[in-house]
């Protein structure tokens, strides 16, 4: 897919998480993020868990097994809480996490429920101080009249120790669900949003935040749409957009005025007259939205596509890709078992040129878009065996089913891959599946 | 037996070594606050060390440390500033860079910070050679290193090492200073851009010209708006620089682009150094200048007036505005007299007229600065409406703002006008129906007092304050003793006995309990005031009927009064002070008196 002659292919390299078909609810994955090298790739579930998992250095001699991801360090990031004031359960579930550009030899990363935001330093130790004056290493106390002269303390090597600490704690600022965060490339700054509002916080201050967008009517009776996600640019510290329930995208910025209520651009394709249902406002809600790398694009997803759009054309996509367009004869079932509300997030590669996505039966879907080329894959245990290549999959949306098709009737809405990430520069991709973390990557030929 | 020999001995010295040893374990403890005591009492650890083993053991096991609480990082930056002499003296200063150059690459920008500020104060302790040998390639790794918190701390370190170091290595500085204003990372460019002109000043003048100019013009025109805004602030000190005839090619096309920048926040940034960087400019020399840059405010300033209307766009207008209000009036000053009236009095007058309060308030509470040049008279006319809009303001902070400055006012405008216009305001916001308001009306009124005499007050304010003790709404009459408080001081115990007293005693009968316990509360704090006669006369008995009041607070209060328990334990201090102020002796006696009585 990456070479020019486009026949990449994907294998298996990893799988992390129970393996028994018994998931509990807290094992549940609520995203997965690689850090800015892809050294790092960390996961969060709805149990307030964060694990992060580090690349083994390559190892050169066996090229065709590369680095595989192993636990760096696992912490728990957030605790079910109680608002009493409102009498409404915080949920510890992870939302969002997002990594800090590295700015020393530890790691940034902030991680968000539905309320407060929290800024975590995962840093590793290799040395322990020893030597006391007035006890043993081992705790018992000397007498301290045997004391003759004075000790420091010097530092041993030790083994490697990978600590996870709160720095900040940035809570209070949101009345409703914190749907997404963002850090900004002037490193200084980054914004969090709920559903009505947009906030844009200094990493260094937890007690004041600006609110930069408020969508929230006066009577919340006239409410019709609300804020699904919103991200900085990656270059312009200034740009930011959202999007909305409506499916509609909004760009702001920042130099205008300190309040962003009036944006500055609005993305929105007119509606199909023909498409026309009674979900069709559902359906065309954004559920994620992503600047390309190199700031120029940005790909929005709803529930069954995904479109690219060109900052400097508002009135439609580039580029549309169906995710699963057979759906559209299901959204009946689909809206009674609630499966029309899932959030799909989407993701480019590292030279834009390939967007992945998830849908249901644990299928994933990626684009080319230079080839206008698309494939389905499958995270299953049924394919994981070390570097197994992994075989396109068909749904067949109708009449005769061919042979290795599989029927719209028999997928699984209950497995869905709502969250994939691409390392920031190779082919390998993380994807969650229910409880489990697929790692893939691009055959070594 | 080892024991008693150490123990009965005493010859060692070892009970000495003691609260050392447990100062050096607890550089280890699991508590924070055990650490961070010891951290603060390096010193004495050192000092019980020597020097040699300062160097050599106690430094690099804190090299090390950096893995500590922020706290701690903080105190230890800080410590490791003054240990010159604990390491042996400007000789060994150099043994302090390691620990001090990992702190330098911490996150945490505070403790960064500290850690830069002590490495600014030993290069000072440095020898020549010392500096080009150790101190220099410090900077030069952090300059270079691969996170960019060793590169923002590199940036404040040039300046200090600049003038002493040979020509070769001012060559490799200016290079290094010049790789970090083109950083990828924005946190490098904003810390260079801020020590910008703190570099300039120690370069010598042809590199300013060429370097630090090139270097101001790029970074004022960077892509982040964080960069640019305080590429602005740098200015100020390049203009400092620069010979007269320079500055307009060479800084007003920057400054004057700045001004026009399409990010609010960075107008805003020039608005606020308008005065500063105008001051350095000496802008009278090129008044067009200064004359096109206003032109662009002025833009700002009232061609959005009509549309302000629309909320959102009166939001930028508003921050920007209010910024050049309260800068706009120091300009007077450098303008002079005839420019002030030509060209700054038509905006001042414009601005008192804004429909944004905080322009208003902005413009008002500079008003000293053109009173200097001009005289208030030349506002008067304008100022009045103003001040009269922003006292009846609805929202109460507006109306609390303006009480702030009323002193300021009275002195500038004088007792005559102040009578004549203001007087009125001033007594009715003692009825305001916010408490807030109403307090400052109450704190206003004593400043006031302070400001025109005691004389002035029992002329015109004292009368006025007491025929509200009359009053059917209570709260008004409480306000009659809160005024009270205020002035008995400022008024003295001539007016104090006389005027207020009665009406205090009187409303000792008032139906409303609150009152009541006021009027003790009052009495225990005129109190220093009266004379000890009547005190004993006509405060005590009074208090002592209250003392038996059917309310519960009342009787408390009065008790408190009586017993001076209160004065005691809370107000000593205040009133020890205020003894020894004054001097006055006889106020002791009346407090010796309460306390006793």
């Amino acid at each position: 897919m990456a070479g020019p002659g486009g026949d990449m292919q994907w294998c298996f390299s990893q799988v992390k998480g129970a393996i028994d078909d018994d998931v509990a609810e807290a094992d549940i994955i609520s995203t997965v993020e690689f850090n800015h090298t892809g050294e790092l790739l960390a996961t969060g579930d709805k149990g307030g868990r964060v694990v992060i998992f580090q690349q083994e250095i390559e190892n050169k001699n066996q090229p065709q097994f590369r680095s595989e991801y192993n636990v760096y360090s696992t912490f728990q990031s957030h605790e079910p809480e109680f608002d009493y004031l409102k009498s409404l359960e915080i949920e510890e579930k992870i939302n969002k996490i997002r990594w800090l550009p590295q700015k020393n030899a530890a790691q940034f990363l902030l991680s968000t429920n539905d309320k407060t935001i929290k800024l975590w330093k995962i840093s590793e130790r290799d040395k322990r101080p020893e030597g006391y004056n007035l006890k043993e290493e081992d705790g018992r106390y000397k007498d301290p009249n045997t004391i003759t002269g004075l000790r420091v303390p010097v530092l041993i090597p030790m083994d490697l120790m990978v600590e996870a600490s709160p720095r900040r704690v940035f809570a209070n600022a949101h009345t409703y669900h914190i749907n997404s965060i963002s850090v900004n490339s002037d490193d200084e700054t980054y914004l969090s949003a709920d559903d009505l509002r947009i906030n844009l916080w200094n990493l260094e201050i937890t007690d004041r935040s600006f609110n930069i967008v408020d969508i929230k009517p006066a009577n919340m009776e006239e409410l019709t749409e609300v804020i699904t996600a919103a991200e900085f640019h990656p270059l312009q510290c200034n740009t930011f957009v959202y999007s909305s329930s409506k499916g509609t995208i909004r760009l702001c910025d920042m130099r205008a005025s300190a309040l962003c209520d009036k944006h500055s651009k609005l993305f929105e394709e007119p509606e199909d007259p023909s498409n026309r249902s009674f979900f069709s406002e559902i359906i065309s809600s954004i559920s994620d939205v992503k600047f390309s790398h190199n700031g120029r694009y940005m790909m929005t997803r709803d529930y069954l596509s995904v479109k690219i759009w060109d900052l400097n054309m508002e009135n439609r996509p580039v580029e549309t890709y169906q995710v699963h367009e057979y759906l559209r004869s299901k959204l009946c079932s689909l809206y009674e078992n609630d499966c029309i509300f899932d959030k799909f997030e989407c993701c480019w590669n590292g030279d834009d040129s390939v967007v992945m996505t998830g849908s249901y039966n644990n299928f994933f879907r990626m684009f080319d878009r230079g080839q206008r080329r698309d494939m389905t894959l499958e995270a299953s245990r049924e394919n994981s065996k070390p570097m197994q290549v992994l075989k396109p999959r068909k749904v067949c949306a109708g009449g005769k089913r061919k042979k290795d098709e599989i029927s719209v009737d028999s997928l699984d809405f209950n497995k869905k891959i709502l969250h994939t990430a691409w390392h920031p520069q190779d082919n390998i991709i993380a994807v969650a599946t229910t409880n489990n973390l697929y790692i893939f990557q691009d055959k070594v030929n | 037996r080892q024991l008693r020999r150490n123990g009965g001995g005493g010859a060692d010295g070892d009970d000495s070594l003691y609260p050392i040893a447990v100062l050096i374990d607890e550089l280890r403890n699991e508590d924070v606050q055990l650490r961070l005591n010891s951290i603060k009492k390096l010193s004495t650890i050192a000092l019980a060390l020597g020097v040699e083993r300062t160097r050599t053991e106690l430094l690099p096991f804190l090299t090390d440390t950096i893995y500590d609480e922020d706290e701690v990082l903080l105190a230890l930056a800080e410590q490791l500033g003054n240990f010159t002499m604990l390491v042996g003296g400007p000789e060994y200063v150099h043994c302090l860079l390691p620990p001090l150059e990992s702190l330098a690459t911490v996150e945490e920008t505070v403790v960064r910070d500290k850690a830069v500020e002590s490495l600014r104060k030993i290069s000072q302790e440095h020898s020549p050679v010392d500096l080009e040998v150790h101190f220099e390639p410090l900077v030069k790794r952090l300059a270079s290193g691969d996170w960019f918190t060793s590169r923002t701390s590199a940036c404040g370190l040039f300046s200090v090492c600049y003038p002493r170091v040979s020509s070769t290595v001012k060559a490799e500085i200016r290079q290094h200073f010049r790789t970090l204003c083109s950083d990828d990372t924005p946190m490098v460019r904003r810390a260079a851009a801020s020590k910008l002109g703190e570099f300039a000043k120690v370069l010598e003048l042809d590199y300013v010209k060429s370097d630090i100019i090139s270097l101001f013009t790029a970074l004022a025109s960077d892509e982040q708006d964080s960069v640019r805004l305080l590429a602005v602030e740098a200015c100020v000190s390049i203009a400092t620089l620069l010979p007269q005839e320079d500055l307009e090619s060479l800084v007003m096309p920057t400054l004057r682009q700045a001004a026009e920048d399409k990010s609010w926040r960075v107008r805003y940034m020039v608005a606020d150094k308008f005065s500063e960087t105008f001051v350095s400019l000496q802008m009278y020399l090129c008044f067009n200048c200064i004359h096109s840059v206003l032109t662009i405010w002025l833009s700002d300033l009232c061609l959005l007036c009509p549309v302000s209307e629309q909320e959102l766009v009166s939001d930028t207008n508003q921050h920007v505005k209010s910024a050049l209000a309260s800068v706009i009036m120091g300009l007077s000053t450098i303008l002079g007299k005839d420019n002030t009236i030509e060209h700054l009095l038509p905006l001042f007058l414009a601005q008192l007229k804004d429909e944004c309060p905080e322009v208003r308030l902005n413009i008002i509470s500079n008003l000293d600065c053109v009173n200097e040049v001009i005289g208030i008279r030349q506002l008067s006319q304008s100022l009045l409406p103003a001040i009269v809009e922003l006292a009846e303001d609805a929202k109460w902070r507006v109306r609390l703002a303006i009480i702030e400055y009323m002193p300021l006012l009275a002195g500038q405008l004088g007792v005559e006008f102040f009578d004549e216009k203001l007087n009125t305001l001033c007594m009715a916001w003692l009825i305001d129906h916010v408490y807030a308001i109403r307090e400052a009306a109450t704190c206003n009124l004593m400043k006031l007092v302070e400001k025109f005499g005691a004389e002035w007050a029992q002329n015109t304010i004292v009368p006025k304050v007491l025929g509200m003790a009359n009053d059917p709404n209570y709260l008004h009459r409480m306000t009659t003793l809160f005024c009270i408080n205020a002035l008995s001081e400022a008024c003295g115990q001539d007016i104090t006995t006389k005027q207020m007293l009665p009406v205090v005693l009187k409303m000792s009968n008032d139906q409303v309990a609150n009152v009541r316990f006021n009027v003790a509360k009052s009495l225990q704090k005129i109190g220093p005031v009266l004379d000890s006669n009547a005190l004993q006369t006509e405060v005590k008995p009074v208090l002592e009927k209250l003392a038996t009041d059917t309310d519960m607070d009342v009787k408390y209060f009065a008790q408190e009064a009586i017993s001076g328990k209160h004065f005691t334990l809370i107000n000593v201090n205040k009133l020890k002070m205020a003894i020894i102020k004054s001097e006055m002796h006889f106020n002791l006696l009346v407090f010796t008196v309460l306390v006793l009585a």
